[in-house]
């Protein structure tokens, strides 16, 4: 039963850092997710100190609000100061991070945290925090229910805002020009981002929502050159490397976590030697540069 | 020489736009007629594509307004359509052509709506007028600048829009494909649309234009084209430089023998 919620855990991670990351790495933004991972702390310290409880829902809601302001310092750097991009996460998130070391460090003594337990939630506990009611009946792992409602969230909100986010991603300047907002659609998206690294991280550790939230995306975008195929190809690669990465675990007798990011890593390879289209190593028997 | 139009479908008033606090373009004020085809004319760097945006009200504007349908954009937005420069996206992104073509259709369609089949067929009608159909399919990274262009236009196309912005729509285009499209634009004209080209072109601009506007950072000219393309003003837009003033020497004597039937 342990590897059932485990695996499953490990799948809706995947499933939606895997949606989500495809919409990153089209906008280059891949390292967004592991910026909100760390500038989140203060966030969750603060919550911590206000309710003095380490229950997950203000947690989580001191964390997601920490989240999108993260992206909001990031996209203001960016825009108005006119850093790069990635010196801009660079910059937001040590920064965010190490006020929430100072925060831990000064109120230590309140404080039952520490940067281990809050950064690196460890996937093997999952089946540990059961949700059991009243008459005492098991529903099952706390996490696998908040996971699967952020899933169904993130589902819903790339099905229905689909045709926009794939506008705004692909030619911003237009789609403003013929009334889309691109801000609405950035915004959004990086709430939807800061709430599924949030609510993930907790319970699998920041590793590997960072290794979800890039390479099975990377893995699908060398795989096809289809939109809606690559958001597909995305989740199942995730899915696959939370089974393939479990029992490689078990095997080894090593790291669920690690394992599972190690899989992910494996099948950006193997896409990147093999792809169809644009596999180095079918490239080279075709004889045929590709173009950019 | 700034000649104004009773009625203007796009009115310019005192636009000034700054990059980092440095002006780029200083008090523009101009106004240009309903169904013209109107040209953009400028160097390098005279922010033509500063001021196609500014007026779409993509960059904000340090002072000054725009108005087009005598309306505040934020309302007419269904009724613009803009093809940017080629080089604004990453042509490597996971589309085919028809996908950007569809795109056309996405303003009018509004949230949570996906294109029907009526928007399909637009699309498709779009890549045919441009010469692409037979690329629908086609992976939108496997395609030469010259056909990336003509995917823009299409997209543009398809949306069947009243006012076209469009950012140097014959870079990297032939001959024959401009000659196509420049025929398109005149018969959208003819059904009282209009369309705001940046053009690069000196020669071809008597010939495609009814209006032209001659920019360098500061407006030097907007009206009629025969009138604003003489050798005083285009000096005075692209100042002495050398190279430039042989092309003004060239079109100047050609319009001694004019190749206008109209
Ligand atoms: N994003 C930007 N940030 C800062 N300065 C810019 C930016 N875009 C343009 N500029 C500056 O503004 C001026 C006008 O640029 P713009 O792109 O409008 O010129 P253009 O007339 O379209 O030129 P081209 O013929 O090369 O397309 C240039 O001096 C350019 O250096
Ligand atoms: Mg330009």
């Amino acid at each position: 039963m342990n590897a059932f919620w485990i695996i499953l855990t490990g799948s809706l991670v995947a499933t939606c850092c895997s949606l989500l990351g495809c919409y990153l790495i089209l906008r280059r933004m891949a390292m967004v997710g592991d910026a909100i991972s760390h500038a989140v702390l203060p966030g969750i310290v603060i919550a911590f100190l206000l309710t003095g409880s380490r229950d997950s829902v203000p947690m989580l809601i001191g964390a997601g609000l920490l989240g999108v302001l993260t992206t909001f310092l990031i996209e203001f750097f960016h825009r108005y100061a006119r850093v790069q991009a990635d010196a801009s996460i660079g910059v937001t998130f040590t920064w965010l991070f190490a006020i929430g070391i100072i925060l831990i460090s000064v109120y230590a003594g309140q404080v039952d945290l520490d940067q281990d337990c809050v950064l690196y939630g460890e996937i093997a506990y999952v089946p540990l925090d059961l949700w059991i009611t009243e008459e005492g009946l098991s529903l099952g792992p706390r996490t696998v229910w908040t996971l699967a409602v952020v899933t169904l969230l993130i589902i819903l909100y790339i099905v229905l805002g689909y045709k926009e986010l794939f506008l705004t991603t692909f030619d911003p300047a237009y789609a403003a020009a013929i009334g889309i907002s691109t801000s609405v659609w950035y915004y959004s998206l990086m709430t939807a981002v800061s709430i599924t690294t949030v609510a993930s991280f907790e319970s699998v550790g920041a590793i590997l929502v960072v290794a979800f939230l890039v390479a099975p995306a990377a893995t699908a975008y060398l795989l096809t050159d289809n939109f809606k195929t690559m958001l597909l190809l995305s989740v199942l690669a995730g899915i696959l490397a939370s089974v393939a990465g479990y029992y490689l675990a078990v095997w080894i007798d090593g790291s669920i976590a690690g394992a599972i990011a190690t899989v992910t890593g494996i099948e950006f390879m193997l896409a990147f030697l093999f792809s169809p289209s644009r596999g180095i190593l079918i490239r080279k028997k075709q004889l045929q540069p590709v173009q950019h | 020489m700034i000649i104004q139009v009773e009625n203007p479908v796009v009115e310019v008033h005192d636009l000034t736009v700054s990059y980092d606090r440095k002006p780029v373009l200083w008090g523009i004020d101009l106004t240009l007629p309903a169904g013209s085809l109107v040209g953009v004319i400028g160097p390098n760097g005279a922010g033509k594509s500063t001021l196609i945006k500014a007026m779409m009200d993509l960059l904000p504007a340090g002072s000054g307004y725009v108005r087009i349908f005598d309306k505040p954009i934020a309302e007419v937005r269904n009724r613009i359509s803009y093809v940017p420069q080629r080089e604004s996206v990453d042509w490597d992104f996971p589309a085919s052509v028809f996908d950007v073509v569809l795109m056309g259709s996405y303003g009018k369609l509004g949230l949570f709506k996906r294109p029907r089949q009526a928007d399909k067929d637009a699309a498709m009608e779009a890549l045919q007028k441009v010469g692409m159909q037979g690329f629908a399919n086609r992976q939108i990274s496997q395609l030469s600048g010259g056909q990336q262009q003509r995917v823009f236009l299409a997209r543009a196309l398809a949306q069947n829009a009243d006012i076209y912005f469009m950012d140097e729509p014959f870079a990297g285009v032939d001959i024959a494909t401009e000659t196509a499209i420049i025929e398109l634009l005149r018969t959208m004209r003819e059904q009282g649309k209009t369309v705001i080209v940046v053009h690069h072109d000196l020669q071809s601009a008597t010939e495609y234009f009814d209006w032209v506007v001659l920019l360098n950072m500061r407006l030097v000219a907007s009206g009629p084209a025969e009138q604003v393309l003489t050798q005083h003003l285009l000096e005075q837009t692209y100042g002495g430089k050398l190279t430039v003033l042989t092309k003004v020497g060239e079109l100047l004597r050609k319009q001694e023998f004019p190749a206008r039937e109209s």
